[in-house]
């Protein structure tokens, strides 16, 4: 009876422990302060030196959380328990998570930087007169090449990939709307159709790209690029342009003929409770002179004009992250589907995957 | 009296130990079985398991996940029973024991890169290709480097168990085999692998099982050419948020690894009651 006793105060202990911990870690988000602002954000996604300025002018102090995914991060804040003040979702979440009432919206009168941002990039189908987010980062989905290995020029269209002669050279990025996407692009079909008979068109398609691909892999893509491991990669613009720093034999293009343009805004989640600190940080990122130093450190394209007139004139030119009107006009957004229709996507895909 | 208060004590150790496997496995295992049986929109359904049972890609990638993960085992315990017999034969067994084991210790991920950058173009097994004048090959995304890794990543719960087996083993059967007339090859056929076959059974179990939903392997060292039953799960729990159908893969696999335990259990009882007449 002595033991069960003991193993039953050592339960307590242990509970009483974690009880403690859960307090501190708490404490330490910040959650239970009131100078603070609690940014959920993708890994690596903004320059830490602007986070101290922040601090240092505002007095607001910025807790960073990371996710990897849209989707990670919808459930997490669905699922409430965090005290998140503001998130960064792509396009089509913004409109997933305005359907499931996550987000606030803003209040403009509070809003003082909302005239540096390019008109392009404002009053999107995802959020019709910017109701609940301001523009962050965009940027395109095209294909990196690497000069060693392919003649410079060669690859200008999603259907120079089908070539023998990049066989087993090309590595894909593990996306299933990304993948498809470019195969519907390829064929002159929007990225997104739901039409079944479209997407096992793409899918067969892509089947017969089979021979070309070397790997579907994730984040490594950059690191197999940067090393010369693979000739050609399908893969977004923001992570090109990492690879770019590290190997400049690298090169990106955007196909002409259509391809994937995405946003990622800063939007309030339902989660959201420092309401002050929540506009002097959305002030504060519009500030062209903050903006730019942000792009310049990320290395992703600044849907703020006057941050992008502060830029070099060597980030400001390049056509490869800055692409000319033309392209920008047949680049397309992707659009919330239908779990089901998601669910088609993935199933088209996942084929593609087991054949090649 | 004093018997039923014995056993009112047994009953009271039983219960933190009945209390974890309620809450971490009987549960999760319900709610798994439960969700299973909900489509995307949470109706109740039998849909999934049709859609699994009827869809060639899903029996594909099962057969697929069964071939790998008997092709990695195969490897595993080819490479470990030698291993773990001549462990035993050495002076100082624990301490080899300790150095095979140490592995474990480190990440799956690191592991994973560091054969990444092995294999890859200018990696060193690449390097050594060359200087015998093979020439560079492609090593990375391929089947062969997949099981090699997935081999290499399995090898201490394999060899762990038949070391155990083999040194439980007692010498003087060994020594009456031999005195009888027996051949090398007889005396281990017919006395020394039987007789250790309760510890290649527990290796089996230990290797068979994880390896048929490894899934972090197959994007980094196969770059996906080798799809199994985890890529399926992780896509529905991750992207499609199909958790219904994510669910019903992972039953699937629950019974698949009954099954296995079923067919190399048996051995195990046995061997508990070996353990109690000592």
């Amino acid at each position: 009876m002595k033991k069960l006793f003991s193993m039953i105060i050592g339960l307590f202990v242990i509970c009483g422990l974690l009880a403690f911990g859960a307090h501190r870690l708490q404490a330490s988000t910040g959650s239970n302060g009131s100078k603070v602002l609690n940014l959920y954000t993708w890994g690596d996604y903004i320059d830490p030196s602007l986070l101290t300025k922040f601090q240092k002018r505002t007095g607001y102090h910025v807790n960073v959380e990371t996710f990897d995914s849209n989707e990670a991060m919808f459930t997490k804040i669905k699922q409430g328990g965090t005290s998140y003040d503001l998130t960064v979702p792509s396009d089509y979440m913004i409109e997933k998570m305005k359907e499931a009432k996550l987000l606030l919206p803003l209040d403009k009168a509070k809003l003082t930087g909302m005239k540096n941002y390019d008109p392009r990039f404002l009053n999107l189908d995802f959020d019709r007169d910017n109701k609940y987010s301001v523009p962050y980062f965009w940027g395109t989905l095209g294909i990196i090449y690497n000069d060693k290995f392919v003649k410079p020029g060669s690859i200008q269209h999603w259907n120079d990939l089908w070539e023998k002669q990049y066989k087993n050279k090309i590595m894909l990025i593990d996306s299933a709307r990304d993948v498809m996407g470019f195969s519907l692009a390829s064929m002159g079909k929007s990225m997104n159709t739901t039409d079944p008979a479209t997407l096992l068109a793409a899918e067969n398609k892509l089947n017969r790209l089979a021979p070309n691909v070397k790997a579907v892999v994730a984040d490594e893509i950059k690191m197999y690029m940067s090393q010369n491991e693979a000739a050609v990669a399908v893969d977004w613009s923001g992570e090109a342009s990492e690879m770019l720093d590290n190997n400049s034999h690298l090169h990106y293009v955007v196909p002409s003929e259509g391809s994937n343009l995405w946003f990622d805004n800063l939007v309030i989640p339902k989660t959201a409770k420092h309401f002050k600190a929540i506009y002097a940080f959305l002030n504060f990122m519009s500030d062209p002179k903050n903006a730019a130093q942000n792009a310049e450190y990320i290395g992703y394209a600044t849907p703020n004009m006057k941050a992008k007139a502060l830029l070099p004139k060597a980030i400001r030119n390049d056509r490869q992250f800055y692409p000319d009107n033309k392209t920008i006009e047949h680049l397309q957004i992707y659009k919330n589907l239908s779990p089901e229709k998601v669910g088609l996507y993935n199933d088209r895909y996942l084929e593609f995957k087991m054949h090649h | 009296m004093q018997r039923k208060q014995r056993l009112s004590r047994n009953t009271a150790y039983f219960v933190p130990y009945s209390l974890w496997i309620l809450l971490f496995v009987i549960a999760p295992v319900l709610l798994l079985i439960y969700q299973s049986f909900f489509n995307i929109d949470g109706q109740f359904t039998f849909g999934n398991y049709q859609t699994y049972f009827s869809s060639s890609t899903y029996l594909m990638m099962t057969v697929n996940s069964v071939w790998y993960a008997f092709l990695i085992t195969l490897a595993t315990l080819l490479i470990s029973y030698p291993t773990a017999y001549l462990l035993n034969e050495t002076k100082h067994p624990q301490l080899w024991l300790l150095l095979i084991i140490m592995p474990t210790w480190i990440n799956l991920l690191l592991k994973a890169y560091a054969f990444i950058g092995i294999f890859s173009q200018a990696g060193i097994a690449n390097q050594f290709l060359s200087f015998i004048g093979i020439g560079p090959k492609q090593l990375l995304f391929t089947n062969f480097s997949f099981v090699f890794v997935a081999a290499y990543i399995q090898i201490p719960f394999m060899v762990l168990p038949i070391y155990n087996s083999i040194s439980e083993l007692k010498p003087s059967y060994v020594n009456a085999s031999r005195d009888l007339g027996a051949t090398n090859w007889q005396t281990f056929s017919r006395v020394i692998f039987p007789l250790t076959m309760p510890g290649v059974k527990a290796g089996i179990q230990a290797v068979f099982i994880p390896s048929l939903s490894l899934f972090m392997l197959t994007r980094l060292i196969g770059g996906n050419k080798v799809i199994t039953l985890g890529t399926a799960i992780e896509e529905h729990f991750l992207t499609t948020m199909n958790w219904g159908m994510g669910s019903t893969i992972g039953v699937v696999l629950i019974v698949a690894m009954i099954i296995i335990m079923w067919l190399t259990g048996g051995s195990g009882k046995r061997h508990a009651r070996k353990g109690l007449t000592k």
